[in-house]
C-alpha cells in the first residue's frame, strides 16, 4: 500500500512540476503584485501594500472601457454562438446527402489563423480609399450609406468584433454539439414519434435535455473564452485598440505590461484578478442554474 | 380493434454494395388478427418479428402489402394517427423526467379536441399507474427504478393514451427470470383487464405459449405457422416449428419408413400406415417416451437428471441427430441405473415425420 502511494505521486511529478512552475506560482505571484504599490520592476522595489492598484485600475476610464466591451461581447457571443451551432448542428444531423461535405466547411474556421480570418473581415468590411468593403457594397445596393466598420461608430465596430467572435467559436460548438446529437438514442425520438409528438416539442422536450451536459460545458467554456478575448480584437482593429475604444479586459492588462503606457505590472496584476473573480462569479452563477436544466443520466 | 395483414412485405436494400440484392425482412405476411386477442409473434432473432411489429406500428413503411386496423386501411398512416401503444425493448423511458411525466408524455401530445384538461391528464396518468400498480412511484426518475418497474413504467405510458392495438418488443427479455415468469402474467392480467388487440414480439417460446391466444411462428422473414399455442405444440407442419417449440426441445432422429413400419436404426419404433417407404426425420417429443421392458427403441443409457415432479432421462442413441436423447418420465417410473440399455415404446402422438429435404411435416394414421 505505502508502496504504490510513493508510486502514484512519482506519476503526478511531472505534472505537477510543470503546473507549479508556470500556473500555481505564476497566479499566487500576480495576487501578490497586485496588493503592492508602486512597485517598480527596474530595481524590483515597493512602496507599500494596500487595495490601491484595484482602486486605480477601476477608475481608469480604459478600463472602464474594455470592462464594457468585454461584457457586451460576452453577452451577445455567447447564446447567439450556441443557438445558432445547436440550430446548424440539428440540420447537419438530419441531412444526409453531402453531411460530410456541409461538416468539413462548418468546421474549416477553426482550423484557420485567427489572423488570417481577421484579415478576410478587413476585405469584407474595411474602408479604404479605393473600396468601401464587400458588406458597404452590399449596403449601397440595398440603397443604404456606407458605415465604416472598422473605424467608424462603436456600434459598428461592437458589430463586427461580434459577428467575428461568433463565427470563430462556432466550428468548434458544431463539432461538439453533432456529435453530442448523435449520441441520442434513436429509440427515444420513435417513442416520442409513436405518441404523436410534434417536432418542436421533440426538441424542446428531448433533444435539449439529453443534450444538455454537452451544452452547458459549451456556455460555461464560452463563457470563460470570451472573457478572455483579446486576439480578436487585435486581429480586427491592431493593437491600439484604448485608441479603437475596442479594448477587452485582457487586452488592458496585456497594455498595463508592454503597450504603450505599459510597464505597469502592479495594475496588470490587478485587472487580471478583477477578471478572475468576474470570470468565477459568472461560473458559479452558471454551475448553480446548471443544477436546475442540465440532467446527467447513466 | 382487428388488425389485418395483407400480404405485407418489407424488403431492406443490401449492404452489400457490389450485389445489388435485396434482403427480405417479411415476406408476404397475411394474417387476421382478432379483435381483443393476445397474439405472439415468434421466432429466433432475425426472423423478422421486430419489423413486422415496426410495420404494424407505422415506424417502418411497407414495401408491398396493406395493413388494415378495423377496416381502415393505415398503411400509409404516420404512426402518431395509427393509435398504436408501443412498448420498447430497452423501455425507451425519457430519463430526464420522472415516472409521471414519462406516463403523461404522450396525453401532452393531444392537440384540438382531444386536448385534455389537467384534471383529465392526472385522472389518466393516475389510472394508467394503478393498472400497472406503480402508482407509489410516481416522483421517481426511471434511473431510480428496477427493470420490472421501468417495464411497467413503459407499458402504463403506452396504455395511458389509450391505444387501439398495443404492441411489446421482447417486453420480457431484460429482466431476470423470476421477474420474467411474474411480469408476463402482469402482462396478460393488463390485457384481459384492458381487452385491447396486443401483439408481442418474443424470442423464446416458453413466453409466447404460456400467455398468447395465436402465436405466429417465423423464420427468415416468412410466417411458418399461425395457431393457438396448444395445437401448433401438438401439430407443427414443418421441422423448423417442431424444433423451435417445447423445453426441453424436440428429440430429431434420422430414421426410414419401410413397409409401413417406422425406423431408428435397426430398431422398428412404431407402426405408421399411409406412408410409402422413405427416409424421413422423426422427431420426438421428450414426453412422447415410455420406458418399457420390451420397448423396441434401444437407446444406451447415459445419466439420470431427477426434477421433483418428473425424471429426465439422458440416453443416446446413433439415430438421433444431437449427442443426446432427452425423455421426460414420471419420478415413479422404477429405472435400472445400472443397465447400459434403456428401452422405450414411443406414444405415436407425440412422434412427427418429416420429410428429409423439405422438412415438411408427413402425416401417418395411427394404428391403435
Amino acid at each position: 500500500m505505502e508502496k504504490q502511494n510513493f508510486k502514484g505521486w512519482l506519476y503526478l511529478i511531472p505534472a505537477i512540476l510543470f503546473l507549479g512552475a508556470f500556473m500555481i506560482y505564476p497566479l499566487i505571484d500576480v495576487f501578490i503584485y497586485s496588493f503592492e504599490e508602486g512597485y517598480n520592476s527596474a530595481s524590483q522595489t515597493y512602496l507599500g501594500t494596500g487595495g490601491y492598484n484595484y482602486s486605480y485600475v477601476l477608475r481608469d476610464p480604459y478600463f472602464l472601457q474594455a470592462l464594457k466591451n468585454t461584457f457586451i461581447l460576452v453577452i451577445i457571443t455567447v447564446p447567439v454562438s450556441t443557438i445558432l451551432a445547436l440550430l446548424i448542428s440539428i440540420g447537419l444531423s438530419s441531412v444526409k446527402p453531402l453531411r460530410n461535405l456541409f461538416q468539413t466547411v462548418y468546421f474549416l474556421p477553426y482550423v484557420t489563423n485567427t489572423l488570417a480570418v481577421g484579415l478576410v473581415f478587413m476585405i469584407l468590411f474595411k474602408k479604404t480609399p479605393y473600396s468601401d468593403g464587400l458588406v458597404n457594397l452590399l449596403i449601397n445596393a440595398f440603397g443604404g450609406s456606407s458605415v465604416d466598420f472598422i473605424d467608424g461608430p462603436y456600434w459598428a465596430k461592437m458589430f463586427v468584433l461580434c459577428f467575428y467572435t461568433v463565427w470563430v467559436v462556432m466550428p468548434f460548438k458544431i463539432l461538439i454539439l453533432t456529435s453530442a446529437l448523435a449520441s441520442v438514442n434513436q429509440v427515444y425520438y420513435n417513442a416520442a414519434r409513436v405518441d404523436g409528438t410534434g417536432s418542436f416539442r421533440i426538441f424542446r422536450k428531448i433533444t435539449v435535455p439529453m443534450i444538455s451536459p454537452t451544452i452547458f460545458y459549451l456556455v460555461i467554456t464560452g463563457f470563460i473564452g470570451a472573457f478572455k478575448a483579446y486576439s480578436d480584437a487585435v486581429a480586427l482593429f491592431g493593437t491600439d485598440l484604448n485608441a479603437a475604444e475596442m479594448n477587452t479586459i485582457v487586452g488592458y492588462v496585456y497594455d498595463m505590461l508592454y503597450g504603450d503606457s505599459g510597464g505597469y505590472p502592479s495594475y496588470a496584476s490587478a485587472a487580471a484578478i478583477l477578471l478572475f473573480a468576474i470570470v468565477l462569479t459568472i461560473t458559479c452563477i452558471n454551475l448553480l442554474v446548471s443544477r436546475k436544466h442540465v440532467h446527467y443520466t447513466g | 380493434m382487428k388488425i389485418v395483414l395483407d400480404h405485407l412485405t418489407k424488403k431492406f436494400p443490401s449492404r452489400n454494395k457490389k450485389e445489388r440484392s435485396e434482403v427480405t425482412a417479411v415476406g408476404d405476411f397475411c394474417f387476421e388478427i382478432p379483435d381483443g386477442k393476445l397474439v405472439g409473434l415468434l421466432g429466433p432473432s432475425g426472423c423478422g418479428k421486430s419489423t413486422t411489429l415496426n410495420l404494424i406500428c407505422g415506424l417502418l413503411k411497407p414495401t408491398e402489402g396493406k395493413i388494415f386496423f378495423g377496416d381502415d386501411d393505415v398503411t400509409n398512416l404516420p404512426p402518431e394517427h395509427r393509435g398504436v401503444g408501443l412498448v420498447f425493448q430497452n423501455y425507451a423511458l425519457y430519463p430526464h423526467l420522472t415516472v409521471r411525466k414519462n406516463i403523461q408524455f404522450p396525453l401532452e401530445n393531444l392537440r384540438g379536441e382531444a386536448k385534455l384538461t389537467r384534471e383529465e391528464m392526472d385522472g389518466r396518468v393516475y389510472a394508467a399507474a394503478k393498472l400497472v400498480q406503480i402508482e407509489g412511484l410516481m416522483e421517481r426518475k426511471p434511473s431510480e427504478l428496477s427493470g420490472g418497474q421501468q417495464q411497467r413504467v413503459a407499458i402504463a405510458r403506452a396504455l395511458v393514451k389509450m391505444p387501439k392495438v398495443l404492441l411489446l418488443d421482447e417486453p420480457l427479455s431484460n429482466l431476470d427470470a423470476r421477474l420474467r415468469l411474474q411480469t408476463r402474467e402482469e402482462i396478460r392480467r393488463i390485457q384481459k383487464e384492458t381487452k385491447i388487440t396486443t401483439i408481442f414480439v418474443t424470442h423464446d417460446q416458453d413466453e409466447a405459449m404460456s400467455i398468447s391466444d395465436l402465436i405466429v411462428v417465423m423464420k427468415d422473414g416468412f410466417v411458418q405457422q399461425i395457431g393457438r399455442p396448444q395445437d401448433v405444440y401438438d401439430d407443427p407442419v414443418n421441422l423448423f416449428v417442431a424444433k423451435f417449440l417445447g423445453t426441453p426441445p424436440i428429440n430429431v432422429f434420422d430414421g426410414s419408413v419401410k413397409d409401413g413400419r417406422l425406423y431408428i436404426g435397426d430398431d422398428a419404433v412404431l407402426q405408421v400406415d399411409g406412408v410409402p417407404d422413405r427416409n424421413v426425420h422423426i422427431g420426438v417429443r421428450p414426453e412422447g417416451f415410455l420406458l418399457r421392458e420390451d420397448g423396441p427403441l434401444h437407446c444406451r443409457m447415459g445419466r439420470l437428471e431427477v426434477m421433483g415432479r418428473d425424471v429426465s432421462v439422458v440416453s443416446t442413441h446413433p439415430g438421433c441427430q444431437s449427442d443426446t436423447i432427452r425423455s421426460i418420465i414420471p419420478a415413479e417410473s422404477n429405472i435400472n441405473t445400472t443397465s447400459d440399455i434403456v428401452r422405450f415404446a414411443l406414444k405415436p402422438g407425440k412422434v412427427f415425420l418429416f420429410d428429409r429435404v423439405t422438412e415438411a411435416r408427413i402425416s401417418f394414421d395411427v394404428r391403435a
